[in-house]
C-alpha cells in the first residue's frame, strides 16, 4: 500500500491527541480522589486546583469534581503528592482494572 | 490580579498522550510557558527531549507552530523565523526558541551569544536537566559536580556547572530570568512578563529528570522545590539591570536560611558516589552565590 | 566597484560578486543572511550597502557563522520570506548539516557558493572542490562560466526553486570571475518583475492552523490522524530525487522564458559548443569551459574536430543529454577542477555514469586541473587532448587513475 494519498512534501506533523499511543497504559498505578476530601468539592466552588495545576500531561480537568482521563493518565503521581489535602491516593493497577475515564 | 490555579486561562496547547515520561517536569514546563503566551507562538526546537515531546510524523502533541532545526542552530532559527515574519509585515507573535542545556549551554551557546548581541527580537528558553537527557543522560556543561552521568559513569563530573544565565546577562539584554518547573505561577508570570518586552529575552527553567538523575517519577515536584529550598537554584529575574528576587527564593531571603544542599543532592542516584570534598565545594559555590544574589536584590 | 558604460543604458562592467548581488536586489529579496569570507565578503558587503541605502528592502542579518547563516534563511523561508546567503569553501563546508536540512526541508533558498579551495592546507583561491562536495546534499546545482551568467542565474535560481521546492546553489569561481570585471547586462527591475512572481509558500507557520515541521520520521508509513497513511523517511526522501529528476523541465522552461524576456536564453542543462560534427569532446565547468572553447579553437586550427561541453547544470545531472550530445564521440576529455579522492573528478565519474549501458564506446580521458587557483591555461588544454589523442589508438582506458596538470 503506497503513500502517494499523503500530499506532503515535507514532513508536516498535525496535531493529535495520543500521539504517543495511548499512555495510560504506560502506568503501574493510578490515582484516585476521595471526593469528600477534595477542596473545590467540599467547598463546593472553585479553589486549590493544585492537581490541575501540576498535571505534566494536562488529563485533569478543572471541573467540579475534579475528573482525570485515564486513557492518558501515565500514573506519575505528582497529583497524589501536591493535593494539600491528601486527597488523591495512588492505586496499585493490579488491584483494579478500569477503562475509559474516571 | 496574580495568576493562580483557579484564575489562570483554561486553554490548553499540550494535548494528552504524549511521549514524555511520567512525572517529566518539561512537559509541564511548557504546558505553563504555551499558555502564558496564549498559544500566539512560532516556537523553534533542536534534537532534544522536547523534539520527542512534540511527537513523531505525521502526528504532534504540540497544537502551536513549530519549526525543527539542527542541534546547534536554534537562536539562529529563531533569528530566521522573526526576520522572515518581519519581512513578510506580521506581527503579533512571539518567536519563542526553546531548547535544553545542551542546546544552549554547548552546542548552541554560539548562536545564542550572537543573537544576543544583535539584539533579536525572541524569547529564548533554555529547560535545564542537567545532561543530555535525549540521548541517554551524558554530561553536558549544566551537569554538576560530582554528577554521575553516561560519559562521567565511575568518577562523577569534576567540573561544576556553568552559570547559562549569568553569561546571558553579561550580554546587557533586557530581560534575563530564572524558574523551575515546581514553581508553575512563576514561570507563568515570567513568560507573560517577557512575551511584552522587546529585545532578547531569556529564561532559565529547571527541569528536574526523574530516569536522569535516579529519583521517583512521584518526587518531581518536591525535588524541584528542594534544589530551591538549598539553594541549587535561586529564582530571580533581572529587567534592565534591576535584580529581583523572586517567588520561593524571596521567601527564602527575607524570612529563613537555605536548607543544607546535602538535602537535596542525596535525594538523586545520580549523586551517589559524590565525595564530601565536592559536597563541600558545591556547598561553597550555592553560599557564594546566594550572598551575591542578597546584595544584589533590589526587593529585600 | 562597478561604472555604467555610455553604449546601452543597462550595460554595466561588473565583477562577478557585483554581479551576484545585482542579481539579489533584482529579485526582490527579503531576508538575508551572510557571513564573509574570501573571495566571496564582497557580495556580503554589497548587499548591506543596498540594505542600508534604501535600495534593497531587506532584512540584514550579520549572523556569526555560516552554519547559522544558512539556519537563518531556512526559518526565514519556512515563514515564507525569499532568501539568501552566499559563501565559499569553509563557509559551504561549516553549513553541510544546514544544506541536508535545507533540501530535506523543501525549502527555495538560492545560494552563490563563490568557488574556492578547501584548506588544508589554507588556501583563498579558485577551484570546484567546495560545492562538489555537496553535490550529495540535494540541492539544485549551477555553474556560471562568466559574469553575465552569475547575474541571470541568480534570478532563474528563484523561479527555479520556487517552482520546485528545491533549494539552488549558484556557483562561480572565485577570483577569476568573483573579481574579474566583464560587461554585464543589467535586467530592469520590471522585467525581473515580470519573470519572478512572489513567493508562495507550502509552508505555514500560523497559530490558527498549527503544524510542526521535520519531527522526527520514522522508518515506516505511519497514519495520521484521519486515516491516511503518510510517508515514512525514505519516501519524504524520494520525493525529493523525484523533484529533482523532474526540475529539468523547470530549468529549461525557466532558461526559455528568460531568454523570450531578456533576449539570453538558457534554455539547456550545458552549452554546447561545436557538438555537431565533433568526435572529440572537451567537457569543462564554470569559467573552464570559456577557455575549453578557445582550446577547441587551437585544436580545430590543428584539423581536429574538437566540441566542448561546457556543464551548466551538475544537479540533477543531464545523463540523457549527455548522452544525446556525446553520440558521435570517440575520445571525450573530461577536466576536473575538484577530485573525489581515492577516485577520480567528479565530472568525469557522472560522465561515465551517463554514458554505461549505451552504445557510445567512446575513450574518456580524466584531468585534474586548476587546484587552489593553479592557472590552466588554453594551450594546456590543448596539450592534454593531443596527448589523449594517443588513447584513441590504443584504445581503451590505459590509466586506473586521472592525470594531473601540476607540477609533480
Amino acid at each position: 500500500m503506497g503513500t502517494r494519498d499523503c500530499q506532503h512534501i515535507c514532513s508536516e506533523s498535525s496535531p493529535a491527541i495520543g500521539e504517543a499511543g495511548t499512555t495510560g497504559e504506560w502506568r503501574d498505578a493510578f490515582p484516585v480522589i476521595d471526593q469528600e476530601k477534595c477542596l473545590p468539592v467540599r467547598q463546593n466552588k472553585p479553589s486549590c486546583f493544585l492537581c490541575w495545576l501540576y498535571c505534566p500531561d494536562a488529563v485533569i480537568s478543572r471541573t467540579i469534581p475534579i475528573r482525570i482521563n485515564m486513557q492518558y493518565c501515565k500514573g506519575c503521581g505528582i497529583c497524589a503528592q501536591v493535593c494539600p489535602a491528601c486527597a488523591i491516593t495512588m492505586v496499585n493497577e493490579e488491584e483494579f482494572c478500569p477503562s475509559g475515564t474516571d | 490580579m496574580k495568576t493562580n490555579a483557579v484564575n489562570m486561562t483554561e486553554k490548553e496547547y499540550l494535548l494528552p498522550g504524549n511521549r514524555t515520561c511520567p512525572g517529566c517536569a518539561l512537559s509541564l514546563a511548557y504546558r505553563h510557558i504555551l499558555k502564558a503566551l496564549e498559544g500566539q507562538v512560532i516556537a523553534t526546537v533542536p534534537a532534544s527531549c522536547l523534539t520527542v515531546l512534540h511527537g513523531m510524523y505525521p502526528l504532534t502533541s504540540v497544537t502551536v507552530p513549530c519549526v525543527n532545526t539542527p542541534f546547534a542552530s536554534t537562536a539562529a532559527s529563531a533569528t530566521g523565523l522573526v526576520a522572515g515574519l518581519k519581512a513578510l509585515g506580521r506581527e503579533g507573535l512571539t518567536v519563542l526558541a526553546i531548547a535544553g542545556d545542551g542546546g544552549t549551554h554547548d552546542i548552541g551557546i554560539q548562536a545564542l551569544s550572537a543573537a544576543a548581541e544583535r539584539q533579536n527580537d525572541f524569547l529564548y528558553i533554555c529547560y535545564d536537566n542537567e545532561g543530555y537527557m535525549n540521548t541517554g543522560n551524558q554530561r553536558s556543561g549544566s551537569t554538576p559536580l560530582g554528577a554521575i552521568s553516561g560519559t562521567t559513569p565511575i568518577l562523577g563530573k569534576q567540573q561544576n556547572q556553568k552559570d547559562i544565565t549569568a553569561i546571558m546577562e553579561a550580554h546587557g539584554i533586557p530581560y534575563v530570568a530564572t524558574a523551575n518547573a515546581s514553581y508553575p505561577l512563576d514561570l507563568y508570570e515570567k513568560v507573560k512578563k517577557a512575551r511584552g518586552v522587546r529585545g532578547t529575552r531569556f529564561i532559565h527553567v529547571f527541569t528536574p529528570c526523574p530516569p536522569g538523575w535516579s529519583f521517583s517519577f512521584s518526587d518531581t515536584i518536591r525535588i524541584g522545590k528542594l534544589a530551591v529550598e538549598t539553594g541549587w537554584v535561586i529564582l530571580y529575574e533581572v529587567e534592565d539591570g534591576a535584580f529581583r528576587l523572586t517567588s520561593a527564593s524571596e521567601s527564602i531571603a527575607k524570612k529563613g536560611n537555605l536548607r543544607p544542599l546535602r538535602e537535596y543532592l542525596m535525594e538523586q542516584g545520580r549523586f551517589k558516589n559524590i565525595t564530601e570534598e565536592q559536597i563541600n565545594e558545591l556547598q561553597g559555590w550555592v553560599n557564594a552565590r546566594w550572598k551575591r544574589c542578597l546584595d544584589r536584590a533590589v526587593n529585600l | 566597484m562597478s561604472r555604467k558604460i555610455t553604449r546601452k543604458a543597462s550595460g554595466w562592467i561588473l565583477d562577478g560578486n557585483h554581479a551576484a548581488a545585482q542579481g539579489v536586489k533584482l529579485s526582490r529579496v527579503q531576508v538575508i543572511a551572510a557571513y564573509p569570507i574570501t573571495p566571496q565578503s564582497p557580495v556580503t558587503e554589497t548587499l548591506s550597502e543596498f540594505v542600508e541605502g534604501g535600495k534593497l528592502d531587506a532584512e540584514y542579518i550579520a549572523v556569526e557563522s555560516e552554519h547559522s547563516a544558512l539556519a537563518v534563511c531556512t526559518s526565514a523561508s519556512m515563514v515564507g520570506a525569499r532568501t539568501f546567503t552566499a559563501t565559499s569553501a569553509h563557509g559551504l563546508a561549516y553549513m553541510h548539516e544546514m544544506l541536508h536540512w535545507a533540501a530535506g526541508a523543501r525549502l527555495p533558498v538560492v545560494l552563490a557558493c563563490v568557488n574556492r579551495a578547501m584548506g588544508a592546507p589554507w588556501n583563498v583561491l579558485n577551484d570546484q572542490q567546495d560545492s562538489i562536495s555537496q553535490r550529495d546534499t540535494g540541492w539544485i546545482q549551477i555553474y556560471a562560466r562568466n559574469n553575465q551568467e552569475i547575474i541571470d542565474s541568480v534570478i532563474q535560481a528563484y523561479k527555479i526553486a520556487e517552482s520546485v521546492y528545491v533549494p539552488v546553489m549558484v556557483c562561480y569561481d572565485g577570483y577569476v570571475l568573483s573579481h574579474t570585471e566583464m560587461p554585464v547586462d543589467v535586467p530592469s527591475q520590471e522585467n525581473v518583475d515580470r519573470f519572478l512572481p512572489p513567493y508562495k509558500p507550502h509552508t505555514i507557520l500560523d497559530p490558527a492552523n498549527p503544524k510542526n515541521y521535520n519531527l522526527v520520521t520514522l522508518a515506516n508509513p505511519r497514519v495520521n490522524a484521519e486515516g491516511v497513511l503518510c510517508h515514512g523517511y525514505m519516501e519524504l526522501r524520494y520525493l525529493l530525487q523525484e523533484a529533482l529528476q523532474n526540475s529539468r523541465e523547470t530549468i529549461i522552461r525557466a532558461g526559455q522564458e528568460f531568454g523570450e524576456l531578456f533576449g539570453r536564453s538558457y534554455a539547456n542543462m550545458f552549452w554546447e559548443d561545436r557538438l555537431d560534427d565533433a568526435d572529440i569532446v572537451i567537457v569543462a565547468m564554470g569559467s573552464l569551459a570559456m577557455e575549453a572553447i578557445v582550446a577547441a579553437d587551437m585544436l580545430r586550427e590543428a584539423g581536429h574536430k574538437v566540441g566542448v561541453l561546457g556543464l551548466r547544470v551538475f544537479r540533477p545531472f543531464p545523463k540523457a543529454d549527455v548522452l544525446k550530445a556525446l553520440k558521435k564521440s570517440r575520445l571525450v576529455v573530461v577536466f576536473d577542477k575538484n577530485i573525489s579522492y581515492g577516485l577520480e573528478g567528479a565530472t568525469c565519474s557522472e560522465i561515465k555514469s551517463a554514458l554505461y549501458g549505451s552504445p557510445i564506446n567512446a575513450v574518456i580521458r580524466n584531468f585534474i586541473v586548476g587546484l587552489g587557483g593553479r592557472d590552466v591555461k588554453a594551450r594546456e588544454l590543448v596539450a592534454a587532448v593531443n596527448k589523449s589523442l594517443s588513447s584513441l589508438k590504443e584504445g581503451g582506458l590505459t590509466q586506473e587513475y586521472p592525470e594531473w596538470l601540476c607540477a609533480i
